[in-house]
């Protein structure tokens, strides 16, 4: 490589790295503001030793705990318990769940903190994980029956 | 070591080179996405959790992925345009540019689709679907630069400077799912570990993935075919070209 093609290529290096950089530092600056939900923990124990009040809208992620859902026979109202790794949340909601809601399911509702670990949701969303398998497969390795979603026109 | 490239910095080369490459992009692109989308969608196994509704990954994942490849392609094109000073690179760059762009809007659409039935919301803010958005930007934001000079060697070092600076988005869409709490799953294929899909459903979607990274070699090489011609109109060989074409359209 001749002189003035290597100075080149060092400076657009040296300034792809700077941008890099200072990308980087704002990102991570920004970790909590980009971050989409709080864990169950994070409401009880703090995030970075910030805990959310009560009365903040906020979003929460976590998994519903088997058992804990509880369907008004009456209304569209339902409740649920979410945990991650510690304590449990109990989530309120008005609405229709999405399909992929299920016992054990990933879920991320946005609502409102009450007090006594109680959130108020006026949105779910579930989450589902990276894996694809045929049904067979799944009853095989996880004892999951498949249910068909309700596209047959039944 | 790399000097045997250097014939092709010529815009002449460069344009057989294109007309020579051309019907190996074409047929295996074909092949490719007919196999592999027809496989995909009519003959690959229901997902246990998402039933029929999992077959969009065979558009979303391929159109995704390769959306950000051909960023990482193009700003490759910017930096040798850059360093080496070929007039040919900018013109791949901006070649590249509008494919990459409807890759990401194809990636964000069926996105969409498929968050409404799985997620229960079209669109969520989070740092996948984010950052795929600002891909979509930073390709408009290339074309539009390019478009803006009248000067069209002036133009491709300026969109190539925003090329180069848009890398660093590529690592932030890659791992948004790893880095931050993201609606958006984990990656499936692009890991270490095992692929998490069953075999038989991983086939179509890596045929198609290989499709689409064809079928983008193809448009691109067409539009960089198109491009030379543009920029070199007014040279001998070019008139040369358009000569025989006549002749041979004559007869």
């Amino acid at each position: 490589m001749n002189p003035r093609r290597k100075q080149r290529l060092l400076v657009v290096s040296l300034v792809g790295a700077l941008v890099m950089g200072a990308v980087g530092l704002m990102l991570f600056a920004l970790t909590d503001s980009i971050d989409l939900f709080y864990t169950p923990t994070q409401i009880v124990d703090g995030r970075e030793g910030v805990k959310p009040q009560v009365g903040q809208r906020l979003r929460i992620g976590g998994m519903v705990v088997p058992g804990s859902v509880n369907r008004d026979s009456e209304s569209l109202a339902v409740s649920f318990d979410l945990v991650d790794t510690g304590p449990a949340i109990t989530v309120r909601y008005q609405g229709i769940l999405p399909d992929l809601f299920r016992e054990g399911q990933g879920i991320v509702a946005t609502g409102t903190l009450l007090a006594g670990n109680v959130i108020e949701a006026h949105e779910v969303l579930a989450k589902h994980d990276e894996e694809y398998m045929p049904p067979e497969l799944a009853e095989q390795m996880k004892g999951i029956k498949h249910v068909k979603p309700a596209n047959n026109g039944g | 070591m790399w000097k045997w490239l250097h014939p092709y910095a010529k815009p002449e080369r460069a344009y057989q080179l294109c007309n020579t490459l051309l019907p190996w992009f074409a047929l295996p692109a074909v092949v490719c996405l007919v196999v592999g989308t027809i496989w995909g969608l009519a003959y690959a196994p229901q997902d246990y959790q998402q039933g029929d509704s999992f077959r969009i990954i065979y558009i979303h994942v391929p159109s995704a992925m390769l959306s950000m490849s051909t960023y990482v392609a193009m700003a490759i094109a910017a930096l040798v345009g850059m360093v080496w000073q070929w007039r040919t690179a900018y013109m791949a760059m901006i070649a590249m540019a509008p494919v990459g762009a409807v890759m990401t809007f194809i990636a964000l659409l069926t996105g969409a689709a498929w968050g409404k039935p799985m997620w229960g919301a079209w669109w969520v803010w989070d740092a996948r679907l984010t950052s795929e958005l600002i891909l979509l930007f930073l390709y408009f934001g290339v074309i539009a630069l390019y478009t803006a000079f009248e000067d069209k060697q002036q133009a491709g070092k300026a969109a190539g400077v925003m090329a180069l600076v848009g890398v660093v988005n590529i690592p932030i869409i890659h791992y948004s799912v790893e880095w931050w709490n993201t609606l958006h799953q984990g990656s499936t294929i692009t890991k270490f570990d095992k692929p998490s899909i069953a075999t038989e459903m991983l086939w179509p979607l890596l045929l198609n993935i290989f499709g689409f990274a064809l079928f983008i070699a193809l448009v691109t090489t067409m539009r960089l075919k198109n491009e030379i011609i543009r920029r070199e109109m007014h040279r001998p060989w070019v008139q040369m070209l358009v000569k025989q074409k006549e002749t041979n359209d004559a007869v």
